[in-house]
């Protein structure tokens, strides 16, 4: 019991039950948890270099997500801000003092010296890019999310006229009968964001089967029947692709006015600096 | 100087890409004044009479006939192109890859739902008809390509801009919103 007294800085009356004990510990474990967050919130500033350009973001946010806020766009496809980093694709992939890293998994740190727009990484961007296209069906013009899609965009970016691989046209088949959305899996990149962000009651309704070149996405159909109209629009949209799709719904924006029609992907956050 | 000679030629594609050449509107008169055509659905010439500078090439390859169409560009023509997603990946024709060809015949002619003569299960075998292929090619998985141009259809400014730069020697002007895969 002086024990407690000691480590929270509490008076306990020595008669304590037990039960009340454990709510004091768990409050006191709060109150520190939510200190160190703030210590983290409030200091911890650093600095860093993207190209030439001084940034500065929090330390240990993300170089992708840091790199956003300075106005530096790091092309991603697996990953967006507030997600846990899976680091799959490695579009985002940068010279991190010297090294090729991924910057969607490395946290920024002081002094960090970054090559993002380089002619050597586009290059590798372009070959990533590519190798996706071929790997799995994309047939652009029959898709839904043309016009809207991350991966597309990319094509778009880079300026990629054709794959310099072969197109390898691999069987996937399409799961329809879950509910609101169905699942295409020509068109998946395994960037296991629908995995990591689409819950239904506290379960994961998506999830990786099988292993090596015979991994795919799968769908948890009874989960997946119970995804409300906004459920299932925002699993639609947090697919950088056109894999996840919302049934009856489709081609309703016209051409010209979807979001990477006229503008090219990352000029949002090119503008902003 | 003799006017540069083109040809061009639709394979297993929809001729949406021949449109939106048509769709350069009237710089199709000056189109004219620049090149002289040779064979091509635009004015009908059925074979080569001489040798051409650009071949523009729309839709893959689904059959016997369109590789020998293909073979016979590629040996006509100083330089090729590929012309939309059908000849650079097999567009929609190629939806079928994944299906055995055995598969697709059989739902074309004997099982599909809009069938419904076919009881004796023929299916066609004239020696007039070119052989399907296994699967759709992509054109430069067949022969060499040059250029690629990608749309369905490629927007027409692409389509002008990709032959201004060619006749006359210059950098092709790729602005953001020509270059798209739909």
């Amino acid at each position: 019991m002086g024990l407690f007294n000691n480590l929270f800085g509490k008076k306990l009356p020595v008669e304590t039950p037990l039960d009340k004990v454990q709510d004091t510990v768990s409050s006191a474990k709060e109150v520190i948890k939510t200190d160190i967050q703030k210590e983290v919130n409030m200091s911890n500033k650093v600095k860093f270099i993207i190209d030439g350009k001084e940034c500065t973001a929090e330390k240990g946010m993300m170089l992708v997500d840091a790199a956003a806020e300075n106005g530096v766009y790091i092309p991603v496809l697996c990953h967006m801000k507030g997600m846990i980093p899976a680091g799959s694709c490695r579009v985002c992939t940068c010279k991190i003092n010297g090294r090729n890293m991924a910057g969607c998994t490395t946290p920024v740190d002081e002094g960090m010296k970054i090559e993002n727009d380089t002619p050597e990484l586009t290059e590798l961007r372009k070959t990533i890019v590519e190798v996706l296209f071929v790997e799995g069906n994309h047939f652009c013009p029959a898709c839904e999310k043309s016009g809207n899609c991350e991966l597309q965009a990319l094509g778009y970016k880079y300026q990629m006229m054709v794959p310099r691989f072969p197109y390898s046209f691999p069987p996937k088949a399409v799961e329809a009968g879950a509910g609101k959305i169905y699942l295409d899996r020509n068109r998946c990149i395994m960037c296991k964001k629908c995995i990591r962000t689409v819950h239904v009651d506290g379960k994961n309704v998506f999830a990786f089967r099988g292993r090596g070149a015979h991994l795919e996405i799968n769908i948890d159909k009874t989960l997946a029947a119970k995804l409300t109209d906004k459920q299932a629009q925002e699993a639609m949209d947090v697919c950088p692709v056109g894999s996840i799709l919302r049934k009856e719904k489709g081609f309703d924006e016209p051409i010209g006015t979807r979001k990477y029609d006229k503008h090219q992907i990352g000029s949002e956050i090119e503008k902003v600096s | 100087m003799s006017k540069p000679v083109v040809a061009t030629a639709s394979l297993a594609g929809c001729f949406g890409c021949h449109m939106s050449i048509l769709d350069i509107d009237d710089r199709i008169l000056q189109l004219v004044e620049l090149v002289e055509f040779n064979k091509s659905p635009i004015d009908d010439i059925k074979t080569f009479t001489k040798m051409c500078d650009v071949g523009i090439i729309e839709g893959g390859c689904c059959n016997s006939e369109n590789v020998e169409n293909l073979l016979a560009f590629r040996k006509n023509c100083k330089i090729l192109i590929s012309l939309g997603e059908c000849a650079i990946m097999g567009g929609l024709p190629a939806l079928r890859n994944g299906i055995p060809v055995e598969e697709c015949i059989n739902e074309a002619y004997c099982d599909g739902p809009t069938v419904s003569l076919n009881k004796e299960r023929i299916l066609p075998n004239d020696d007039e008809l070119p052989m399907i292929l296994d699967k759709v090619y992509p054109l430069h998985e067949i022969v060499k390509i040059d250029y690629y141009l990608p749309g369905c259809p490629p927007r027409a400014d692409l389509i002008w801009n990709a032959l201004v730069a060619l006749l006359t020697g210059s950098k092709m002007d790729l602005p953001y919103e020509v270059v798209k895969f739909d």
